[in-house]
């Protein structure tokens, strides 16, 4: 990553992000059509968050992600198709089929899975730099976690494991400040998450969540600490769910109309196309056949999903113990 | 054959593996340079060093989560919990994790993991250190659980255990600890699934674990001297359960009776005698019988302890029972 040019990693980092919107709105039409079975929560207005921080991963980081992991997933390499069909409950899905939205696996590029439940996730990243710091590799762990987990207790045990062991693992807090519908504000009386990492002898970063060039410095720093052997790094990115917490749910009232307007005028992805036609780093017309180009994927990928294959029923009693 | 006891005899497989695999840790509270409170890793700290014996906060929620994850990066962890009463604090991490990831993965992804650590009751340990609840773990698809009653098994299964890509738990009985035996040098290996003949009989079938076995050998040999032969058999790991050998077993004797020390409801004695009614229906002379520890968390009195575990003189009175059916 570090060898792109300023105008690469713009166009990297703007494809990636309208690459995960474009699929996730997909997504929610596919669900209201019925074609999505269970959950589907999407990512939309955090892209900026997965987008900045894998671009500096290897293969081999080792990413841990949650229920809203769609971004993650493909941030780290899943294709559209792999996703989509997962989605669909498909043969050809990113799970085989097994786990739909909540249980992306894609371990052969180091997507070590999304998870149905809070927490559980930081612990992994944890055992994850602890197994690079063991096998003297220069791997990273990575874990996205939600303001939810911030009052579970894998946030504590997690960070302080991370902390006394000098491992090489990036905390990163999507605080969208509503943990389904239950406010930050509400759940905590300190409004800092980042300050939480004083806690443990960390460093903790605030940043822009929704400014990708600003997440994208602040994990560059974290993963250049980590692979010093100069340990972990909490960092909270500040940012907003512009859907609902999944498809299917309404807004109860629990956020105002004003607030999810001002967040919709911070789009990361609007917010970052402004910033590149500003100065000049890419033609807009380069831009809209990249647009245009992620079009034809999603509807390929769609596509793709719709015709493959269910699984074979008789698979559904194997891998649950490691086969000869 | 030379007698070493049942903790030499699991750190010697133990010793062995870590000189041979260096992605093999372990992780728990005092057993870095203090070796263990059980001596469970004593002396190994001086040979591999800080990482690979890893001395942990007391957060077994969060080191079971961090295992996890060092086993999905390829590392092989041991957890030592000392007793295993503290495994509870992680249930969550280990039924919706470890158990689940490597089918979830389809295959992928996987879960070289031991989970070990002192049950049962006894020594006054009262209610936070004598549990065992190997029956909750044989319930979850994606675990082995095993239950040594001697140390050339506990020898035997652990060294299955280290070699496994699956998570295993490794239940090892506290009043065992110190029992000594003939164990084989050199490597030495029982299979997951392989229940033990520990005493040959004819008239009745008696299937123990862990520590049980023990006493119902004592109440076999009372039952002797009255020329009755009684057949004793030891699972060895309950996950997976040989149910083969109990039915070739009931076969010949027409009558069974499991003493586990565990809860009777939804026990293991209950899936036994569920699976011999279904496959040996005919060879029964006499309704299945169990002995269990009683429904109760475990009291400190030495009376009380005592009031609720089986021993040589209750088995003795069920075989009773059982043979007057």
């Amino acid at each position: 990553m570090n060898t792109r040019t300023k105008a690469e990693t713009y166009r990297y980092l703007y494809r990636t992000m309208k690459l995960i919107r474009s699929v996730e709105e997909r997504l929610a039409r596919a669900h209201m059509e019925g074609l999505v079975h269970g959950a589907c929560h999407t990512y939309v207005g955090e892209e900026a968050i997965a987008t900045g921080v894998c671009a500096y991963l290897q293969d081999d980081d080792a990413v841990f992600s949650t229920h809203r992991g769609h971004g993650h997933a493909i941030a780290k390499g899943v294709s559209p198709h792999a996703l989509m069909a997962e989605l669909y409950g498909r043969e050809t899905g990113c799970s085989n089929g097994r786990g739909g939205s909540m249980h992306l696996f894609a371990p052969e590029i180091g997507l070590m899975g999304t998870s149905g439940i809070v927490g559980p996730c930081i612990l992994q990243a944890v055992g994850a730099g602890y197994a690079a710091k063991l096998m003297h590799t220069e791997r990273v762990g990575v874990t996205f976690f939600g303001d939810g987990a911030v009052g579970n207790g894998a946030f504590h045990e997690g960070l302080n494991l991370a902390a006394i062991y000098d491992l090489p693992v990036l905390f990163i807090c999507e605080n969208n400040l509503y943990a389904t519908e239950v406010s930050f504000s509400y759940a905590s009386r300190n409004p800092s998450v980042a300050s939480r990492a004083d806690n443990y002898g960390m460093p903790g970063v605030e940043v822009d969540g929704n400014d990708v060039l600003a997440v994208y410095k602040a994990a560059g720093e974290a993963i250049r600490r980590a692979r010093n052997g100069e340990g972990p790094t909490l960092i909270e990115c500040k940012t907003y769910r512009m859907r609902a917490h999944a498809e299917g749910m309404g807004e109860s009232g629990y956020r105002s109309q004003e607030e999810i307007a001002l967040w919709k005028d911070r789009d990361p992805i609007k917010t970052l196309r402004d910033r590149i036609l500003e100065d000049d780093l890419i033609a807009t017309d380069d831009l809209k056949t990249i647009e245009a180009e992620i079009k034809t994927i999603v509807e390929e990928a769609a596509q793709f999903a719709a015709d493959s294959p269910w699984p074979d029923g008789q698979t559904a009693i194997s891998h649950v113990y490691q086969e000869e | 054959m030379r007698e070493i006891t049942f903790t030499e005899a699991t750190l010697e497989a133990l010793s062995d593996a870590m000189a041979e695999d260096p992605s093999i840790f372990v992780v728990g509270e005092g057993i870095g340079e203090r070796g263990g409170n059980f001596k469970t890793t004593l002396g190994l700290y001086d040979k591999y060093g800080p990482m690979r014996l890893c001395d942990t906060p007391i957060c077994e929620r969060g080191f079971i989560g961090m295992c996890t994850g060092a086993a999905m990066a390829g590392a092989r962890p041991i957890v030592d919990f000392m007793f295993m009463d503290f495994i509870l604090d992680g249930m969550g991490e280990l039924i919706n994790q470890t158990a689940k990831m490597q089918y979830m993965s389809n295959g992928r992804l996987r879960m070289p993991m031991i989970l070990r650590g002192c049950i049962g009751i006894g020594n006054s340990a009262a209610t936070h250190h004598s549990g065992s609840y190997y029956p909750i773990f044989a319930h979850i698809p994606g675990f082995h659980v095993a239950l040594p009653s001697n140390p050339a098994d506990a020898k035997g299964l652990f060294t299955t255990a280290l070699k496994s890509d699956d998570p295993v738990f490794f239940m090892e009985h506290k009043l065992l600890l110190n029992h000594k035996g003939p164990v084989p040098e050199g490597e030495y290996a029982v299979p997951f699934g392989q229940a033990a003949v520990v005493r040959e009989g004819t008239d009745a079938t008696i299937v123990a674990l862990s520590v049980m076995v023990y006493h119902t050998l004592e109440a076999a040999e009372t039952f002797a001297g009255e020329g009755i032969s009684l057949e004793v058999i030891d699972p060895r790991t309950v996950a997976p359960l040989d149910v083969d050998t109990i039915l070739q077993s009931v076969h010949k004797t027409g009558r069974l009776l499991i003493v586990d020390e565990t809860f009777m409801p939804c026990g293991i004695g209950a899936e036994i005698a569920a699976q011999v009614t279904a496959r040996g229906f005919d060879d029964l002379d006499a309704p299945i019988a169990r002995l269990n520890g009683a429904h109760v968390p475990t009291p400190y009195s030495p009376a009380l302890e005592h009031a609720i575990v089986p021993n040589k003189d209750t088995i003795i009175q069920a075989i009773r029972d059982l043979l007057a059916e």
